[in-house]
């Protein structure tokens, strides 16, 4: 469910980034406005609980499987939803930098699908008016249950946008869309299932946790979720639509390979628009990673059979100058290595 | 051992590995947080079909490695474990995208195996690189680097306590889930009973927080965390980065392992 740095473009990343970083931002000030000093331990021991939680596996019932707690949908409920996406934030922060599930790039894609989602749409649109004031412990299960499915149905919407857009891997949009939403109905489903084991137990044993009040900055608003969907749409209309035109990404992709190329026309900016303007200034074999491009040219010039267009010497000359790469870099290694003692 | 114990070892071993003094760990952790992620941004950046073209950027997360003294094993597991998703995912492109796109004599290579190994490529960089960023710089130290980058610091002291209190939680849930299962016969946790164990983590969690909480108001604690910045940036700093820079955007520019292949094959441009 994490996704990865190696299947994202730079220009959904940096969305992902900008939208997730302008929700941790308006979250940051409500707890800092807050100005409950409780808080700053209850988070930092919740984030902890969820890390250990996590790790906790049960088994399923009729399945061999088993299941574990996601998080999201559990701090919303003990801390009120600006606080939980703090916590889930950091929580994933870690798991990216300890255990590499997804990557820096990716963690801003990973806080909008499994925290700004379940925080700040499941939560107060699901959870809040099916449990109500949590008198009636059946509508905190059906709540509980309904928002953790919906919440990771969202989450993994959002894996299969976030990795058609970025173009890297081939799947189309509805054939991933059909794997992993299924998966991930059964996982929400546990979820689900785990979020209502402990509440109910909580519920039973501490209630005043749960007490409407008993838990600071509870109230729940939209705006952290304004504020992401605002950055990501300005972003994505505003330098995503210049980007598309230069970076044949995703869908955008296989219309030019179906229609043939129209890369070079295109105009160019930004980052990604200037690193392939230097590419293209610098190389002197510009066949090699830009395929498409010079398939284009040659197809003007030499007026051959179109496709396949594939020359041997450039596969040849990248094998032998890739392993001849990794043996200087290896070497290099074991130099520095020498050096060092 | 139980899942909960081998990963707080594996959190502990990466984070203790930042102690010691080599070059790596003497460098700023604002340089080493920037130039990271610049490496990632430029990795992700080539095309999706670039395989050999990426190889002189595994320069970065080696040279790093040795320099830090990082042990290449930890960091080769944990490369594996995370693997599965992106594996999985970029295992479809063979299968759908059939176009020839390299050619040895009469043998072809479909484009889905050149971008399948691009996806696995860019794993390993990607990271390889954030995994040395760790080993290298430590929790509290990436902390303070990202509070001087302009992080806010509800963020960076939830991080700092969290990385904190998962090892005083971890242990408690690690002692939980071994009683129960001296006691359970090899039964697997069932969902009734999996409401009460982790309900208590919970209850004890809030209790210890509350705990915490006092002994911080008993020392001062007024809502900010003040943190010593022992660090400075140093002319060697701006000299990593922007050698660092300067190595990216050459291998972004120029296909190194191409001409090289071209210079050695005596293949004409």
């Amino acid at each position: 469910m994490h996704m990865a740095d190696a299947l994202l473009s730079p220009t959904v990343g940096a969305t992902m980034w900008l939208a997730s970083g302008a929700a941790l931002a308006v979250g940051a000030r409500r707890v800092r406005v807050a100005g409950d000093d409780r808080l700053v331990p209850l988070m930092g021991v919740l984030g902890a609980f969820v890390f250990a939680a996590q790790m906790i596996n049960f088994a399923i019932p009729a399945t061999g499987s088993s299941g574990h707690l996601g998080g999201g949908l559990l701090l919303s409920i003990l801390l009120g939803p600006h606080a939980a996406l703090i916590v889930i934030a950091s929580v994933l922060t870690v798991q990216a930098l300890f255990f590499a599930d997804g990557g820096l790039l990716a963690l801003g894609a990973n806080i909008f699908n499994l925290g700004v989602l379940p925080c700040f749409v499941a939560y107060p649109l699901l959870y809040r008016p099916i449990a109500g004031d949590g008198a009636s412990p059946s509508r905190v299960a059906v709540g509980a249950v309904v928002a953790a499915v919906v919440g990771l149905q969202l989450g993994a919407l959002g894996v299969v946008l976030q990795t058609v857009a970025s173009g890297v891997s081939s799947l189309p949009f509805s054939t991933f869309l059909l794997l992993m939403l299924p998966i991930h109905l059964a996982i929400g489903l546990v979820e689900g299932l785990a979020t209502v084991a402990i509440v109910l137990f909580i519920r039973r044993a501490r209630p005043d946790l749960l007490a409407p009040g008993g838990t600071p900055s509870s109230r729940a608003t939209l705006q952290p979720l304004l504020a992401a969907l605002g950055v990501a749409a300005v972003v994505t209309g505003g330098a995503l639509s210049w980007f598309a035109s230069t970076q044949p990404d995703g869908l955008e992709w296989s219309i030019e390979r179906a229609a043939g190329s129209a890369e070079l026309a295109a105009p160019e900016a930004g980052v990604h628009g200037m690193l392939a303007r230097v590419q293209q200034a610098l190389s002197f074999l510009p066949d090699y990673s830009l395929p498409k491009a010079a398939h284009a040219a040659e197809a003007e010039t030499n007026e051959e059979p179109a496709w396949p267009d594939i020359d041997g010497g450039t596969s040849l000359a990248g094998v032998v100058g890739g392993a001849v790469t990794l043996a200087l870099v290896w070497g290099l290694a074991l130099l520095l290595k020498r050096w060092r003692r | 051992m139980s899942r909960i114990d081998a990963a707080l070892r594996d959190l502990r071993s990466l984070d203790a590995l930042a102690v010691r003094d080599t070059p790596l760990t003497r460098l700023d952790a604002r340089a080493k947080v920037v130039i990271t992620l610049a490496f990632i941004v430029v990795v992700v950046s080539f095309d999706r079909y670039a395989v050999a073209a990426l190889l002189p950027l595994a320069a970065y997360p080696v040279v790093l490695a040795v320099l830090g003294d990082v042990p290449a094993a930890p960091l080769v597991r944990k490369l594996l474990l995370a693997a599965p998703f992106a594996v999985l995912v970029g295992m479809f492109n063979p299968l759908l995208d059939r176009t020839p796109m390299l050619a040895f004599g009469e043998a072809t290579v479909a484009g889905g195996w050149v971008s399948f190994a691009s996806i696995l490529v860019r794993f390993a960089l990607t990271v390889g690189a954030s995994l040395v960023l760790v080993a290298g710089t430590g929790m509290h130290a990436l902390c303070a680097a990202l509070a001087q980058l302009g992080v806010p610091q509800v963020l960076t002291a939830q991080l700092l306590f969290l990385f904190r209190y998962a090892f005083v939680l971890g242990a408690e849930a690690a002692r939980m889930a071994t009683a129960r299962e001296l006691r359970s016969g090899g039964r697997a946790l069932a969902l009734s009973a999996y409401g009460p164990l982790a309900g208590h983590l919970l209850l004890r969690a809030f209790e210890r927080a509350q705990r915490v909480h006092l002994a911080m108001v008993a020392r001062g604690f007024d809502g900010e965390l003040r943190t010593l910045r022992a660090q400075r940036w140093s002319s060697g700093d701006t000299a990593f980065v922007l050698g660092w820079c300067a190595f990216f955007v050459l291998a972004r520019a120029v296909d190194l392992p191409q001409a090289l292949g071209r210079l050695l094959l005596g293949v004409s441009p």
